[in-house]
């Protein structure tokens, strides 16, 4: 089974794909890949505790570990202790270290 | 290296490159030898429509030749024996029927995507 | 300690548009401080993200000349993303698509950025560790 990073870089709010590519990650997990998906830029938005993304909560929970992207939660004053529970902060070279696994790297 | 290559944004400066960029460079690298599949999947399954063509266009007494033949650029892929998929949720959202569609294609339901995608090497999202 | 990795981007954005420019420069350069080797495909707008001829400017909204303001240059990101790598062991290899260079007019890039076509993107990708495509909207 293949292994992926997703980076997801849009929010559920602007984009209406944003849910097909967290039901992507979902399905790839239960192909029974290892999934990460990392959230970067206004992606960050959904990850706020009590943002109205379900699916994003939803996804933590069901086999993908949801990274989010330190800076971008820091350039919108999103506080680390302030995440949709199940969301890890990460820094940007956790997809660098993904890469370099080989895992396949998609970007949304 | 087998790619799959799924293509969503669309009609994205379509005009004023006479192409679809990405249709473009995947035809420019099955020249070059590449081995790659399509899925098309949000806006983009309506590359796959027939009836699609761009009305006259010009700008002050300049007028702008050979318009972008989006669809043919997409049955030209099929031609060169790319395998074309499209994301059948995505067509269904848009109201597209599947007689509006060109031949050749293969319709896959989003659940699908995960098993069809662990079927290549890298897998590139456009 | 990791070993010694390539990685191939493809970059489609314009400088000044949007996010997705830095976030990829980012990325090149956590590639390039640990001495990857890293080639970047630059096609459509992304070709002017080398281009020698992006200036500073004074801001008079912040009432600063052109040394205070020190507006961010892509170009200079880019040469020192490449200075980064070299320094660690690695190397950026930058190409431009040819096409787009001509269509945008876009043929002054800095030192180090050479033009190509997507075959040498098609080549560099099997021949790398990595791919990520970082496409435009």
């Amino acid at each position: 089974m293949a292994d992926y990073i997703l980076i997801e870089s849009r929010d559920p709010f602007d984009s209406a794909e944003v849910g097909r590519f967290l039901d992507l990650a979902e399905g790839l997990a239960k192909e029974g890949g290892e999934v990460a998906l990392f959230l970067v830029q206004n992606a960050v938005m959904a990850a706020r505790h009590g943002a109205k993304a379900a699916a994003l909560a939803a996804l933590a929970a069901n086999g993908v570990k949801v990274l989010a992207d330190s800076f971008s939660l820091q350039e919108r004053g999103i506080s680390p202790n302030g995440l949709t529970a199940g969301i890890a902060v990460a820094p940007l070279s956790a997809v660098i270290d993904y890469m370099a696994t080989g895992r396949r790297a998609l970007w949304h | 290296m087998k790619v799959l290559n799924i293509v969503e944004t669309a009609y994205r400066a379509t005009l004023e490159e006479q192409d679809d960029p990405v249709v473009w460079i995947l035809h420019a690298m099955k020249g070059a030898g590449a081995d790659h599949s399509v899925v098309l999947s949000g806006n983009a399954v309506n590359y796959a429509v027939m009836a699609q063509g761009v009305p006259p266009l010009m700008f002050g007494d300049k007028v702008q030749k050979h318009a972008p033949h989006i669809a043919e650029q997409v049955a030209g892929l099929i031609a060169k024996g790319v395998q074309v998929m499209v994301v059948r949720e995505c067509l269904a959202a848009r109201g597209i029927d599947e007689e509006e569609l060109m031949d050749g294609l293969a319709l896959v339901k989003q659940a699908a995507l995960p098993k069809v995608m662990n079927g290549y090497d890298q897998v590139w999202h456009w | 300690m990791m070993g010694k990795k390539t990685l191939t981007f493809m970059l489609m954005d314009a400088p000044f548009e949007n996010a997705r420019t830095t976030t990829a420069l980012r990325l090149i350069d956590i590639a390039a401080r640990r001495g990857y080797d890293i080639n970047v495909f630059a096609y459509e707008g992304a070709v002017y993200l080398p281009l020698a001829a992006q200036a500073r400017h004074a801001n008079a909204v912040h009432g600063t000349d052109a040394a205070e303001e020190d507006h961010p240059l892509p170009r200079e990101w880019v040469a020192a993303v490449m200075q980064e790598a070299a320094r660690n062991g690695g190397k950026l290899d930058w190409v431009n698509c040819g096409l787009c260079v001509d269509e945008r007019g876009a043929n002054e890039a800095i030192a180090g950025v050479r033009r190509g076509s997507p075959a040498d993107f098609w080549k560099m990708a099997g021949a790398s560790d990595n791919v990520l495509v970082i496409p435009t909207r």
